[in-house]
């Protein structure tokens, strides 16, 4: 992760949110993840998604643990701040920076491993406070930093570059947030900008924990055929890879399909994979059916995306324990004690 | 030998059968006769049915620690009679419920055995097998009343205070404790030749426990973020918190809490949590017990390295691993001091007493805050669970708190440039900006490598630069910190040194010593970094006594580490076994190493 700031120059014919800010002032430093990594794909629709709505740059707060995902919020916004935290780790943080402050918009960037290994124990229990938060998780199956792990969220029968073929059940984190109770449940591919950007935009408007899981495929380590998080890139002498900057330029994929069909995409080595827009007859309003609609689905090697489970009725957390509007990091220490006589009178049942 | 005012009491029950207010009661009505007296608890990891001790030292002359003696035994717990009836001093006096005669039992010459049919006469009185139970132990409070010469009307006043609108219990309270007295009166010489009389030794004190006063401390300082697992010994200085919080910390007018407790599903997001609030500009803190230490690690060192203020509170039990949670000990001295992985020290605060618990809790989140680094304050189950005759604390409605350096967003908007890291005013310690305020403010908090400017970096000279300056901080801090109370003669070759609990058994130590013609200087250390002048301390003596409790001579190896203090000076004495230690302990060790030709 090296730090190159971006030229601050700007085409005066750019267009002009609101606030009357560029689409460059809500850019971070220049990604130093591989060539084609579809993470870079989600900061860039992250960057749309909080450019078309407004939001100050100083009142976002960009949080994440630790992994390839994870440093990513240095990539988008770079005028707000940002808590890279330790691994797994970022949803305590973040709950306690919502309970200082629950009047800044909190996007945490997760990955595979950080959420669903490492960070399960954090992830589910973010999801149990309804904490206010967008929490994105770039999903790609792959340990990338430490070279090629399978992460928890690997399927059944995917193959890694070398060894044997996953045996294990995946985590997904989009059941298991549907059965813990989250409000907002979203997945899409980073590929597909024209729906992720929207399904960013109302996570970020979401009262309470908004779950985006994106299928962001590793370049470098998942890349192959036989895995079932690939883009199946074709690289020749990839066997070498120790250092990054070898890694040769891949292009970005697009992909755009109707609602109700399922859309193979095929990827520029020829392998496919299938993603599902929502279904007419699905019901994001039902935990049970949307469940079943996932599993049955799932099972038949297909990626349901889009908004799939949403209830705005839920409390989040600070109004289910009842705090004060304003953020509690914002009151005047002075205000917080009863004072000297109080004391006296405290200390009376101590005598 | 007939004593007034100088006598330990020790009663043995059953955790869960209500005892505790029936000592509570004991050790109130004794204190508010205006005499010093000191409340320790020994009790099982259990909820109910194992036993359970609590042990009440009268003391005239106003000491604090236990007293390793022990003259009167109520054995109301036929599981560990055995045992309790060999802890009573010679000279002692045992009581126990004599509804079942335990004639075979009673082996000793040396003591007096006292029988009261407690559970006989409360069966007769009282109806129901729970309130029978209870009044068998509020009972015995009669009886060591009138064993002790305890005000009755002292104690109808506590029960009339307790139970302010539940009357039909002030009278069978009464009615209980009055079988106890009457019967003491009509069957033994009352008062015994151990016994108390009123004093005005009281007045302007209170008796607390540490755990209470730190709470009590957080909510004075403006916490509003606390988050937690629940872990013994440390759960009630959150309980605490948040009962002060009920209390003070909700509007009037909406309802709405101006605090936020999180119990947090680990130790690990508890820390996470103090950290986020802390970065967002509350003031936010955990308390927790060894174990939580260990599991906090990592995110300690990042605070360190990322410079993000944090009050943890280590109510230290004994360990190694779960060890004993019900027991007390000085043993998280070193895992604190340096905590997590890579060139890490944190600061740290050794309160002795709730008074200071309650202090040190408003200091650490100053200190916090000014230093940008976690504090941790090490009490101990000692301080954190026992009830303390300690002065009253006062407000001082002068009080500032010391934010810090935090920019503000007009001195944002002034500033050219915004740097996290510098070392601007040369003390090492950089200036801060809070998320929210002003788009320049901003910058990317990372575990990471990191310039002064806080960009992320591989460079060996920006990376050596960062964790250099972090070593100007530590010089800061240790200038900054509270000061040791050090008791100084040129004529005392030797010294005592110790921390936190370790001081109420010193001070007695020191008197008992005097009386046998061994004078010492002693210093009582109340942070780490060590300051100069325990430097300077250990420098003048010949001979220091470091007296800690834990088995390794952690106190020791810390000021060989952070002051190369010559270790051939330092001789420790280590107690370590779980229960607190007393005056005895101290007196024995010196007069040990004195017979092998130790300077004193």
């Amino acid at each position: 992760m090296t730090y190159i700031a971006k030229p601050k120059v700007a085409h005066p014919g750019l267009p002009r949110n609101k606030l009357g800010l560029t689409s460059r002032d809500y850019e971070g430093t220049v990604s130093t993840l591989c060539a084609g990594c579809g993470h870079d794909s989600v900061t860039t629709a992250i960057i749309q998604a909080v450019f078309e709505l407004n939001i100050e740059p100083h009142n976002l707060a960009k949080m994440s643990g630790i992994g390839c995902s994870s440093k990513t919020p240095a990539y988008f916004v770079s005028q707000s701040h940002g808590f890279n935290a330790v691994h797994g780790r970022m949803p305590s943080v973040t709950t306690g920076a919502n309970a200082a402050n629950r009047d800044l918009t909190y996007i945490g960037v997760s990955g595979d491993g950080d959420s669903l290994s490492i960070g399960l124990g954090q992830f589910v229990h973010a999801i149990r406070r309804n904490l206010n938060m967008c929490y994105i998780i770039e999903n790609n199956g792959v340990y990338g930093l430490t070279k090629g792990q399978f992460s928890a969220s690997a399927d059944i029968g995917s193959k890694p570059k070398k060894g044997m073929a996953n045996q294990q059940e995946p985590i997904d984190s989009v059941s298991t947030a549907l059965s813990l109770g989250a409000t907002y449940i979203a997945r899409s591919f980073s590929g597909d900008k024209e729906q992720l950007v929207p399904l960013i935009q109302g996570a970020l408007l979401h009262d309470g924990f908004a779950l985006v899981d994106v299928i962001s495929p590793c370049v470098t380590f998942n890349d192959h055929e036989g895995s079932t998080k690939s883009y199946a890139h074709t690289r020749q002498f990839y066997h070498q890879v120790v250092d990054m900057d070898y890694v040769p330029p891949a292009e970005e994929l697009k992909v755009a399909y109707d609602d109700g069909e399922a859309m193979p995409v095929e990827l520029h080595d020829g392998s496919k994979i299938v993603l599902r827009k929502m279904d007419k007859r699905y019901d994001p309003t039902s935990r049970a059916s949307s469940f079943k609609y996932l599993r049955d689905h799932f099972n038949r090697g297909e990626i349901t995306t889009g908004l799939l489970y949403l209830d705005e009725s839920r409390k989040e957390m600070h109004d289910l324990m009842g705090n004060v509007d304003t953020p509690l990091a914002r009151l005047p220490l002075e205000s917080l004690h009863p004072g000297a006589d109080e004391l006296r009178k405290i200390l009376k049942r101590y005598r | 030998m007939a004593t007034i005012n100088d006598v330990v009491i020790k009663i043995a029950t059953v955790n869960g059968t209500g005892s505790a207010s029936a000592n509570g009661l004991l050790r109130k009505a004794i204190f508010r006769m205006g005499i010093p007296v000191v409340g320790k608890n020994y009790f099982p990891s259990n909820i109910q049915g194992l036993p359970t001790w609590y042990e009440i030292r009268v003391t005239g002359e106003g000491y604090q620690s236990r007293s390793g003696r022990l003259d009167i035994m109520v054995a109301m717990n036929a599981q560990t009679y055995v045992k309790d009836l060999g802890d009573v001093s010679p000279g002692g006096w045992l009581i126990y419920d004599s509804t079942w005669p335990r004639s075979k039992l009673i082996d000793r010459e040396d003591i007096t055995v006292l029988g009261v049919p407690l559970s006989r006469m409360c069966n007769e009185t009282f109806e129901g097998a729970r309130a029978r139970i209870l009044m068998k132990n509020i009972a015995y409070v009669g009886v060591v009343a009138a064993l002790l010469e305890i005000d009755l009307d002292i104690i109808t006043a506590l029960l009339e205070e307790t139970f302010a609108d539940k009357s039909h219990l002030i009278e069978s309270n009464m009615q209980a404790i009055r079988l106890g007295y009457d019967y003491a009166i009509e069957n033994f010489i009352c008062p015994l030749p151990k016994k108390v009389a009123a004093m005005d030794k009281t007045k302007g004190h209170i008796v607390i426990d540490g755990n209470t006063a730190a709470g009590l401390g957080c909510m004075y300082a403006g916490a509003t973020v606390g988050a937690w697992y629940p872990i013994t010994p440390s759960t009630s200085l959150m309980d605490a918190f948040r009962n002060f919080c009920g209390k003070y910390r909700v509007e009037p007018k909406t309802g709405k809490r101006t605090y936020c407790i999180i119990q947090a599903e680990d130790e690990l997001a508890a820390i996470g949590m103090v950290l986020g609030a802390s970065w967002n500009g509350a003031r936010s803190f955990t308390p927790t017990s060894g174990p939580g230490i260990s599991l906090m690690n990592e995110f300690i060192g990042y605070a360190y390295y990322a410079e993000i203020p944090a009050v943890i509170f280590d109510v230290q039990r004994t360990g190694p691993s779960t060890g004993m949670p019900t027991r007390t000990q000085q043993s998280d001295i070193l895992s604190c001091a340096y905590a997590s992985h890579g060139d890490t020290r944190h600061v740290l605060l050794f309160p002795a007493d709730p008074y200071e618990c309650f202090h040190m809790a408003v200091q650490s989140f100053d200190i916090a805050e000014r230093l940008q680094t976690p504090v941790m304050v090490l009490s101990d189950l000692d301080i954190g669970m026992n009830d303390w005759m300690i002065p009253e604390f006062e407000w001082d409605e002068s009080y500032v708190p010391d934010r810090g350096k935090i920019l503000s967003a007009d001195d944002l908007e002034h500033m050219e440039n915004f740097y996290r890291y510098l070392d601007v005013d040369g003390d090492g310690i950089p200036y801060r900006s809070l998320p929210g305020v002003h788009p320049k403010g901003s910058y990317f908090t990372r575990g990471s490598g990191h310039t002064k400017h806080g960009g992320y970096t591989e460079n060996p000279v920006d990376y050596q630069d960062v964790v250099d300056r972090l070593l100007v901080k530590w010089e800061t801090a240790r200038k900054t910190l509270p000061k040791p109370d050090i008791e100084y003669s040129k004529f005392n070759k030797a010294g005592l040194l110790t921390i936190g609990s370790g001081h109420a058994a010193c001070v007695e130590a020191l008197d008992r010593l005097r009386e046998q013609n061994v004078n010492l200087n002693y210093c009582r250390a109340k942070a780490f970094p060590f300051s100069d002048e325990i430097r300077q301390f250990i420098e003048d003596h010949e001979v220091i006594y470091v007296v800690e409790q834990n088995r390794d001579a952690q106190l020791r190896s810390l000021l060989i580490l952070d002051i190369e203090a010559d270790q051939s000076k330092l001789i420790s004495l280590l107690h370590y076994n779980g229960v607190p230690i007393n005056a005895g302990f101290v007196v024995d060790g010196v007069l040990a190493e004195i017979s092998k030709g130790r300077a004193a």
